[in-house]
């Protein structure tokens, strides 16, 4: 069975704040389920299917099921870190086809800013019954910024890739920002800026890191039936996978993600090549995780990134490619960490023709949608969705 | 830059890695070996992660290696050099590279074993 045309997404929101101090981890997920639901012309009642992940407060979904008021046959809170909610459509489309419900609500919040966490750059274990892997890393410091910069490493050692190449992500990421009033960082930047700026674990520099930002947001996800009777354009869900990349055992290769897997699955699955795509939503946690997921996901030979994303390849407009338009998670927003939601919000809005005019892709008809959680230089969830306008 | 001392969180020793940990305290590296497929696997667990054979035993690492990829993680009280090594016995382990001058580090430098205590005040499995 093909979850092809099995499922559209029929609302979208992003919540607008990127500094929650006033509001709480529980109400950011009604709120944002409250948005995508008016978004999509539902209410709370016709949600039978809901999904969130880690960042939902209490058990899995029990507790923002009860705080909501929701009454669904289908739940799912499978955690793959930031590729969650980009895993949680495909999943939604699967229960979609299977008849287990017909309106799914996927939400994601995160306080981060607000709680003053050290997210990038101190070692965090999750305490508890230590998982298998911690004792044989935790002790000498794996942040999230030194595990991803031990693939930008490797992928210069191999392929030659450089700073300044990797810098010209992050710049097409700020020419987006500069359009999206609640972005974060609004400066569009040069490739000087992104070198120059502080080194934070090598190679990668203060400027390759994303943002950390308080929001969330929420997709609703419904049967063609559905969709058939609401008035928003219609995105069709195409093409799904998942994967799960690890250190297999100790023949780790940091040289690639579980992109190549996932996305491969996807494309099969739509029956469309990655030259066909239109506009890509990639997961930006560092410019490093862009260049290998393009790679890995086929927009470009393996080890030739760096290229292909130099010279303003990647900007509306201009590029090739047109990425994050939103300003991305480099620029505009990455809450709780979590970076995979808002890559489904902006391709849908492309899809629909409501980005902003200056980054809007012109007869946007096909785009993906990409997720990498946990850490690209450990283990990381990967998940591709494949979207194409009706 | 040169490495300079650090407090390393003392690791939370499971039941199936302990022998693992007290070779460690005697300065001895293991690495967990299948007799089904003959391949070293890390980190170490009972049953090969390959074949998945529960036919697995501890052999003693030459204490060789080579950096597979490292990164200096400069914002840090201390600075210091997450690695991965290929070990001489197969596999890559995370790990730090330490008495040297982060400045010179390369991918694919031989690098030797060394050990260097932890801090039991520090245990790795509290919430940080």
């Amino acid at each position: 069975m093909s979850i092809k045309g099995k499922a559209y997404i029929a609302g979208i929101y992003e919540h607008p704040t990127r500094l929650a101090k006033d509001i709480s981890l529980a109400q950011i997920h009604a709120q944002c389920a409250k948005g995508a639901l008016e978004d999509a012309g539902l209410t709370k009642d016709d949600v039978d299917g809901y999904f969130c992940a880690g960042d939902a407060p209490g058990l899995g979904p029990m507790s923002m099921v009860e705080y909501m008021g929701l009454k669904p046959r289908h739940v799912d809170s499978t955690d793959t870190g930031g590729s969650s909610y980009v895993l949680h459509v495909g999943h939604a489309a699967e229960a979609i086809a299977a008849g287990k419900c017909k309106v799914a609500l996927i939400t994601l919040a995160g306080r981060p800013r607000a709680e003053g966490m050290a997210t990038g750059t101190v070692p965090r274990s999750r305490g508890g019954t230590p998982t298998p892997d911690e004792p044989f890393e935790f002790p000498y410091g794996p942040t999230v910024v030194n595990m991803y910069a031990m693939c930008a490493m490797r992928h210069m050692h191999e392929f030659g890739t450089t700073s300044e190449q990797l810098a010209w992500i992050k710049v097409a990421a700020s020419h987006h920002a500069q359009y999206n009033p609640h972005a974060l960082l609004k400066d569009v930047v040069t490739v000087e800026e992104v070198v120059n700026s502080p080194m934070i674990s090598d190679p990668l520099h203060r400027l390759d890191c994303c943002v950390i930002t308080d929001g969330g947001g929420a997709i609703v996800v419904v049967a063609p039936e559905i969709a058939a009777k609401l008035k928003r354009p219609k995105v069709k869900l195409i093409g799904a996978g998942e994967f799960v990349k690890t250190q297999m055992g100790g023949k780790v290769d940091l040289t690639y993600s579980g992109a190549r897997v996932s996305g491969a699955a996807a494309f099969a699955e739509a029956g469309v090549k990655p030259a066909d795509i239109k506009y890509a939503s990639i997961y930006d946690s560092f410019t490093i995780t862009v260049l290998m997921q393009l790679e890995d996901l086929g927009f470009c030979e393996k080890g030739k990134g760096g290229a292909f994303v130099a010279d303003g390849n990647l900007i509306a407009g201009t590029g090739k490619l047109p990425f994050n338009t939103d300003g991305g998670g480099l620029c505009s927003n990455h809450p709780g960490n979590r970076g995979g939601l808002t890559k489904v919000l902006e391709a849908v809005r492309q899809l629909r023709g409501e980005a902003h005019p200056a980054v809007q892709v012109k007869n946007c008809n096909l785009a993906v949608a990409h997720g990498t959680g946990g850490s690209l230089g450990l283990r990381h969830g990967s998940a591709t969705v494949i979207l194409e306008r009706e | 830059m040169a490495a300079q001392e650090r407090k390393l969180p003392a690791p939370a020793i499971s039941q199936e890695t302990q022998a693992y940990w007290d070779a460690a305290g005697k300065g001895k590296l293991l690495v967990r070996k299948c007799t089904g497929c003959g391949q070293a696997h890390h980190y170490p667990r009972t049953i090969c992660p390959f074949c998945f054979s529960d036919k697995t035993e501890w052999i003693e690492a030459s204490g060789k290696g080579t950096i597979y990829s490292y990164s200096v993680m400069r914002r840090a009280p201390v600075p210091y050099a997450m690695a991965y090594v290929t070990l001489a016995e197969g596999p890559r382990m995370v790990t730090n590279i330490v008495d040297c001058d982060f400045d010179k580090l390369k991918c694919e430098q031989a690098v030797k074993l060394v050990f260097k205590p932890t801090d039991p005040t520090k245990a790795s499995n509290s919430r940080s």
